[in-house]
């Protein structure tokens, strides 16, 4: 099978890699360059798990065919802590109790993420919808949406790029 | 976060000065949960990883003629290409390791398939898309045959054999009936003695887990001769005994690691996974992943089984309930897996938390062509406490009486004896009502809200009914209640072989356990009926001074 080169910024590293024709952005994430945060649950773009952001708008990593992101940032959980510090999402995640089996957070954050940087105090609507593609099955989604409201309130978001 | 407690409730059965209980505490897993770093299965990279797809029955119930692979073992990619005939112990059933059930799933089918997607054949290959490539290839030449959906239409006489094993469709229980059966006093003289006698049917479709990690595996060899098995497992000892069990491997040699399952609720029990990988893995030597994309997790993965139930009451004009009759049927799936197991746990329950004089169950465990049924929260006891409670309001409507003092009424409260002969403890569905129609701002009489799960219970209530009316009713013969480990440990020579050598047939032509016309209980008389179990040893008054502590145990009150 034909493989073509690409280059991307991964978390703001570059990487270059061979992706075969086809081959999905999350399998090039995960298996190509090793960033295993974000996770397959479907395949289907139906479950939001795979959620990464390209140039800060959130996308849905299984149904992204990796040629297409030559040149473009690429964002993920990996990348959302700054050194040992945890991004205020990550700490409200943790003390809101919004992550029970932990599966569908690096997608939430990740969506939570793009909501936050280009909104910093968005409604209580304005979190249901940007989370709305995103399938939790543990918590009942009202940790997930209370704990974006206390990350936006804390404010700072926008601080960790 | 906040949760409410109403200590009011049992204040002095209760050590409150505790520094963890009632508090809450951080989970030890967030922190990987919110960076992404916990370890799922899936997130264990190898070298050379080969992937295995199943080749699928797209039938209900059809004999497999021949399985043609020849096409597919030329396709690029493919490694090798796993059959029934690979696998050293073709035949399982998860419960054999629980001493229960005899085994009757095979892990690729050789001779026919019995629910659709049930697995025929294994491709291994060096990706993903060469497997489904390759699986596409496999011929399989079908003979279709009837297929059966309905429990109580498999029941019947006639019905299509879904599981040969069990050739009347129904699990055999200890060897002996085939159904479980739950006796406490005798219902149809409750139902004489009744005012009115009330009738219900319930039922609950298959309802799919639907984990956002789909079930899978990933096996590798490790290099002092063990195999190392990643697994999104729910029960790491259920999957890592099956795996040793189905490739006669010594469980030392198979090394499993588990506990970070992206959901699971009851979906990641059944252990599917890990003795394909690591099956696939001792056969070509390489690591491999089995795991099941979205569709295979909603079609083939097993869902909580549907139930039926058929409820007939006698209730007296003032809402006591004397006299309940159950009988149920849950649609196994095509294997047992784990619906006999949840039946035992079912009717332990019943008659619900009520005490009633009078009970009486029947409960089947069916098989039919549809998907197998496993586990899911609370599996046993869901589907029935949805149709107990759907029938109280029946119940409470008929005889026109407000539905919480209708549960107050008939709640079973400390030192009562349940229909399964354990005295009743901490009780507390009266306390439950009162705070339900408190927060629903219903209101209940001063009557229902003074009444108390310590108070008014034991005594008569604490007795054993003088007469059980008893019955063979489902007797079966030709079964065995031997199995997996019973039959390790025997060394007869005249031990039966793993299967049962003659085909094991219900006795008579088994009577259709339709509700509607019901196999009546032989009443006997009290003075030939064998003797009801001795009382046990604690009495009620015991009972109620003596609640259950889960922090120290028992304590005294």
């Amino acid at each position: 099978m034909a493989k073509k080169p690409i280059q991307f910024h991964l978390n703001g590293s570059e990487k270059a890699i061979f992706v075969e024709e086809g081959q999905n952005l999350l399998d090039v994430i995960r298996r190509g360059v090793g960033d295993l945060t974000p996770k397959y649950g479907c395949g289907q773009g139906t479950c939001g798990t795979c959620t990464v952001l390209i140039d800060g708008k959130p996308h849905l990593s299984c149904l992204t065919l990796a040629e297409t992101i030559e040149g473009r940032q690429v964002s993920t959980t990996g990348g959302l802590q700054r050194g040992a510090e945890l991004h205020p999402l990550q700490k409200a995640f943790m003390e809101g109790f919004a992550a029970q089996c932990g599966y569908c957070t690096p997608g939430m954050l990740m969506a939570a993420k793009a909501l936050l940087d280009k909104n910093p105090n968005p409604s209580r609507d304005e979190v249901v919808e940007a989370i709305s593609g995103n399938i939790c099955r543990c918590t009942g989604y009202e940790p997930i949406i209370n704990a974006i409201l206390e990350a936006a309130k804390a404010g700072g978001a926008r601080r960790y790029g | 976060m906040t949760i409410e407690f109403r200590k009011e409730y049992f204040a002095d059965e209760r050590d409150d000065n505790l520094n963890e209980i009632g508090k809450p505490t951080q989970r030890q897993d967030a922190l990987g949960h919110v960076t992404g770093r916990s370890p799922f299965f899936d997130d264990h990279l190898f070298d050379g990883l080969l992937h295995i797809r199943c080749v699928r029955s797209p039938h209900h119930h059809a004999r497999i003629r021949r399985i043609d692979t020849s096409e597919a073992e030329r396709m690029p990619g493919v490694v090798r290409i796993i059959t029934g005939r690979d696998v050293p112990q073709n035949l399982n059933t998860l419960l054999s390791l629980l001493d229960f059930g005899i085994d009757d799933e095979p892990l690729l089918s050789e001779k026919k398939v019995s629910y659709k997607g049930e697995p025929v054949a294994a491709v291994v290959a060096e990706s993903e898309r060469a497997a489904r490539d390759a699986v596409a290839k496999v011929r399989v030449d079908w003979e279709e045959l009837p297929a059966v959906f309905d429990v109580e239409e498999a029941v019947k006489p006639g019905a299509p054999v879904v599981n040969d094993i069990y050739p009347g469709n129904l699990f055999i229980y200890h060897g002996k009936y085939d159904h479980q059966k739950l006796r406490f006093g005798d219902v149809e003289a409750g139902f004489r003695q009744a005012d009115q006698v009330i009738e219900g049917r319930y039922q609950m479709s298959p309802i799919e887990q639907a984990p956002t990690e789909t079930c899978g595996a990933i096996a590798a060899p490790e290099t002092n001769d063990r195999y190392v098995v990643y697994t999104s497992t729910q029960a790491l000892f259920f999957s890592l005994d099956t795996t040793s069990k189905l490739l006669k491997t010594p469980s030392n040699r198979l090394h499993f690691i588990g506990g970070t399952v992206g959901g699971g609720f009851g979906g990641k029990v059944d252990s599917l996974h890990e003795p394909l990988a690591v099956l696939g893995t001792m056969l070509t030597g390489r690591p491999c992943k089995y795991i099941f994309d979205r569709e295979e997790e909603m079609q083939v993965g097993a869902p909580r089984g549907a139930e039926r139930w058929y409820i007939r009451d006698g209730v007296m004009n003032d809402g006591r309930i004397v006299a309940r009759k159950f009988i149920g049927y849950f649609d196994s799936g095509a294997y047992t897996r784990l619906s006999s197991y949840a039946i035992i746990k079912g009717v332990g329950h019943l008659p619900g938390p009520y005490t009633i004089p009078n009970v009486y169950a029947d409960v089947y465990c069916v098989f039919t062509n549809r998907t197998p049924a496993t586990a899911m929260r609370g599996f046993g006891i869901t589907g029935v406490d949805f149709a107990i409670e759907a029938h109280m309001d029946k119940v409470a409507h008929a005889v026109n009486m407000d539905p919480i003092e209708l549960r107050i009424l008939n709640a079973y409260r400390d030192g009562d004896m349940k229909a399964h002969r354990r005295l009743a403890k901490n009780t507390a569905l009266i306390e439950c009502c009162q705070v339900a129609a408190e927060k629903a701002q219903w209101p209940i009489s001063q009557k229902a809200r003074q009444a108390s799960s310590l108070r008014e219970g034991g005594g008569e209530r604490a007795k054993i009914p003088n007469f059980t009316a008893i019955d063979q009713n489902g007797l079966v013969t030709g079964f065995t209640a031997g199995n997996y480990a019973r039959k390790a440990k025997r060394s007869e020579p005249a031990a039966p072989q793993s299967l049962p050598t003659q085909t094991p047939r219900h006795d008579s032509v088994p009577v259709a356990p339709r509700y509607e016309q019901p196999v009546r209980p032989q009443h006997q008389p009290a003075a030939s009926a064998p003797p009801p179990p001795a009382p046990p040893a604690q009495t009620a008054s015991d009972a109620r001074r003596t609640r259950f502590s889960s922090i120290s145990g028992l304590r005294r009150r």
